[in-house]
């Protein structure tokens, strides 16, 4: 019998076979919550949150969240804001490497001593090119206020993976009315292509492992500007 | 089991890495590993990682000496305590999470041989390879040939419990395959060859001052003037690993949930160690137990609610990666999923012990245990410390003997707890702990039955003696002599074996002056009912 056909038949062994009749604490533990016949989930959680996507409550408690993550974060009214703030935030970076399919007008504030690396699944940058750039600027595709999370699921504008890890500082761009207030609102959004390889990202990478005191910057970005776009 | 005393260092082969010291970057630990100096304090040496060390009583009174290790422990444990109270309680449906997914857990166990299959097939369908493992050794064998297969002899590997449980590193360095764990307290654990105390942190018992100390022996490119604070701490690990994450060709992860519907794979993390290995190798290797399965993307929504503010006491964790199969052009172009079983489905076929395969791995039982708190991880003799580690140990090693062997450490686990209930308050999928640990006790007192012991001795003679009047009169009368043990100050202190089980933490009152019988007997006509003699 092989490893596969072997351990599906101890599950269904395991189910079909309830091993030493249910002992004194058995009621107890049916009593207490955790048995709900299969397939009847209570779902009495908030689906949505009180306040509607893009709205300015929303988006103020996204910044709220961020900064306390300590993430940096911009607001710019359109395109031509984004590309000043850009070209602010990375004034000192001797290179860029943008997804291919980024907003152009968001690079238009760059000055010439910072080269743009484009980078594309069919055009990959190695890792090691990667860590010899400076900083990335991508878009997104949904951001969590309650969590203080932003998402993006590997479209052109916003890039291979790795290309939002291995540089030191990533900039971050999000429209103000990509912003949800919950994590059920952003779930069933991206459940439309679940097959996209996503990163959920809350403020720069960061460790609590020692003494349990939270670290921000470790092998992720150390730096993460959030740039809100019609803010 | 072995055991490394200051002192007296004695090194696993097995768990060391092979050859450090020719690989430039490498952790660079065995050029001195027979120096005494060498050893951070007595640190665990397992044969087996579900079941090492003394039993429970033993193990955490040797733990209790230790005042560091309880002071390390105070802190940390206090410290994510108010963290996860403070984030739990600004969320108003924190219940109802609770609920749905304690629910979702219990049908996927209803229902594990669909869901298995589902997944599978939606994890091939994209692209993935799935293999299934038996146990420990059959797992070990597939991860080896993989890596194996892609003629590297080093791999790079995120935080995983599951990888933990089957000591998959020491499988992998028995045939000459370096692992380097990322996570920064795997990391600790890994230089210090220790072993981890904590599911979530598992460097939990070590303070930033014994971290330094470490680093500074082991790491071999630390700065030399590293200080212990834990920001510096991190820039170094971040520098000592940078080289490996870019060019490691294989790594090897664990899994968080692992969805039915559409093959999605996740794993939560901090520290961006997690996408690193997720992302940048060619291949990518993970091992899931197969518990770990969730029915839909949208159950999603429920526990990344839960498992972040749970655990590290975030609203949400730094990083979370989701992947389904192989993306073309980006991440791993080859993907493997082991799924496990080890033992799990001895513990699916116990109706009442099987919620112990809903927990998600979060770790709030332990920061809110009082005996875990106090005598730490390693008392318990399992990658699986605290209350959950109490009833999912034992039931996991059940078919060799873990919950009913009478010689063996992991039956007396049930027994690690005051039954005080805060782990069931916070379990973040409603894990009813204490009443498993009642049910496992029972079971394990079953087992035990018929055979002799101390204590079945001793209530055979209490039967012998309170079945007959006489007789209990006359041992009513033969105890009032411990009068003459507890001398003046009425109580009994020390009492020779077996009573000295009792004496060693409490003591026993004198035996009045006079039996009940005999007060009965004596007592005048026409005393109030309501007072008792004066021989009372």
């Amino acid at each position: 019998m092989s490893a596969r056909d072997d351990v599906l038949a101890r599950v269904r062994a395991a189910l079909g076979a309830p091993a030493p009749g249910p002992g004194p604490a058995a009621g107890r533990a049916a009593a207490s919550g955790g048995t709900a016949p299969a397939g009847t989930v209570p779902r009495e959680y908030r689906a949505h949150g009180d306040v509607a996507p893009g709205s300015a409550e929303v988006v103020e408690v996204l910044v709220d969240r961020l900064v306390d993550y300590r993430a940096h974060v911009h607001h710019a009214a359109g395109p031509a804001d984004v590309a000043a703030l850009v070209g602010d935030l990375l004034a000192d970076a001797t290179s860029v490497v943008v997804p291919a399919g980024l907003d152009e007008a968001w690079l238009g504030g760059l000055g010439d001593a910072t080269a743009v690396v484009r980078d594309a699944r069919d055009d990959p940058r190695t890792p090691d090119e990667l860590d010899r750039t400076d900083a990335v600027v991508t878009a997104a595709r949904v951001a969590i206020a309650d969590t203080g999370t932003i998402v993006l699921d590997g479209e052109p504008d916003q890039g291979r993976r790795a290309v939002t890890l291995v540089p030191d500082v990533h900039v971050c761009v999000v429209r103000t009315d990509q912003v949800v207030q919950t994590v059920p609102e952003a779930v069933r959004l991206l459940a439309a292509h679940p097959e996209r390889p996503q990163t959920w990202i809350s403020g720069p990478s960061a460790t609590s492992d020692i003494e349990l005191s939270r670290v921000e910057g470790v092998h992720g970005p150390r730096t993460l500007h959030v740039v809100l776009i019609g803010a | 089991m072995t055991r490394t005393f200051l002192g007296l260092p004695v090194r696993r082969g097995a768990r060391t890495l092979p050859d450090d010291v020719a690989r430039p970057g490498g952790h660079g630990t065995s050029a001195s590993a027979g120096r005494a100096s060498d050893a951070f304090g007595d640190v665990p040496h397992p044969d087996a990682p579900l079941r090492w060390g003394d039993a429970f009583p033993d193990a955490a009174r040797v733990a209790l000496q230790n005042t560091q290790l309880r002071r390390n422990l105070a802190h940390a444990t206090s410290t994510i305590r108010t963290k996860r109270a403070a984030v739990v309680g600004e969320v108003p449906d924190w219940e109802a999470l609770r609920d749905a997914g304690s629910a979702i857990k219990t049908d996927v166990m209803a229902r594990l041989p669909e869901l298995l299959e589902e997944l599978e097939r939606n994890v091939v369908a994209r692209g993935g390879v799935v293999h299934w493992a038996r146990d420990a050794d059959e797992a070990n064998r597939i991860v080896a040939d993989l890596v194996k297969a892609k003629g590297v002899d080093e791999v790079v590997k995120v935080k995983s419990m599951a990888t933990q449980e089957i000591g998959l590193n020491e499988a992998l360095a028995a045939e000459g395959i370096a692992a380097y764990e990322t996570d920064l307290a795997e990391l600790i654990v890994q230089l210090a060859d220790d072993m981890p105390s904590h599911i979530l942190v598992p460097a939990i018992h070590r303070n930033r001052a014994e971290i330094r100390e470490i680093f500074l022996a082991r790491m071999g490119d630390a700065p030399p003037d590293l200080s212990d604070v834990p920001r510096e701490l991190a820039m170094a690990a971040r520098a000592h690993l940078r080289r490996k994450f870019l060019s490691a060709k294989v790594a090897i992860s664990g899994a968080n949930f692992g969805v039915a519907d559409t093959g999605t794979l996740t794993v939560v993390e901090s520290e961006g160690n997690g996408r690193m290995c997720l992302t940048l190798p060619e291949t990518l290797i993970t091992v899931m137990g197969i518990e770990k399965v969730v029915p839909t993307y949208t159950d999603l929504e429920v526990f990344l609610q839960l498992l972040p503010r749970s655990s590290t006491g975030e609203r949400m964790n730094p990083y979370t990666s989701l992947w389904t199969g192989v993306t073309p052009g980006d991440g791993p172009q080859e993907f493997h999923l082991v799924l496990l079983d080890n033992g799990r489905t001895d513990v699916l076929a116990d109706e009442v012990g099987r919620a112990a395969l809903h927990c998600i791995r979060c770790s709030a039982c332990l920061n809110v245990c009082p005996v875990y708190e106090r005598v730490g991880g390693h008392a318990y003799g399992s990658v699986y410390p605290g209350p959950i580690g109490a009833i999912l140990t034992p039931q996991l090693t059940k078919a060799s003997g873990g919950l009913s062997g009478h010689d063996d450490p992991n039956a007396s686990l049930p027994y690690a707890s005051t039954l005080c209930g805060a782990c069931y308050e916070v379990c973040p999928v409603k894990i009813d702990i204490p009443s498993i640990l009642v049910e496992l006790r029972a079971r394990e007192v079953d087992a035990d039955r018929g055979r002799p012991t101390g204590w079945g001795a001793a209530m055979k003679a209490a039967s012998f003696v309170m079945s007959d009047a006489r007789r209990f009169r006359l041992a009513g009368k033969a105890a009032g002599l411990g009068r003459v043990v507890a001398g003046s100050k009425g109580r009994i202190s020390t009492l020779p074996p077996p009573a000295s089980g009792w004496t060693r933490s409490r003591d026993l009152p004198a035996p009045a002056q006079q039996t009940f019988r005999d007060w009965w007997r004596d007592r005048p006509a026409d005393a109030p009912r309501t007072e008792g003699g004066e021989g009372r």
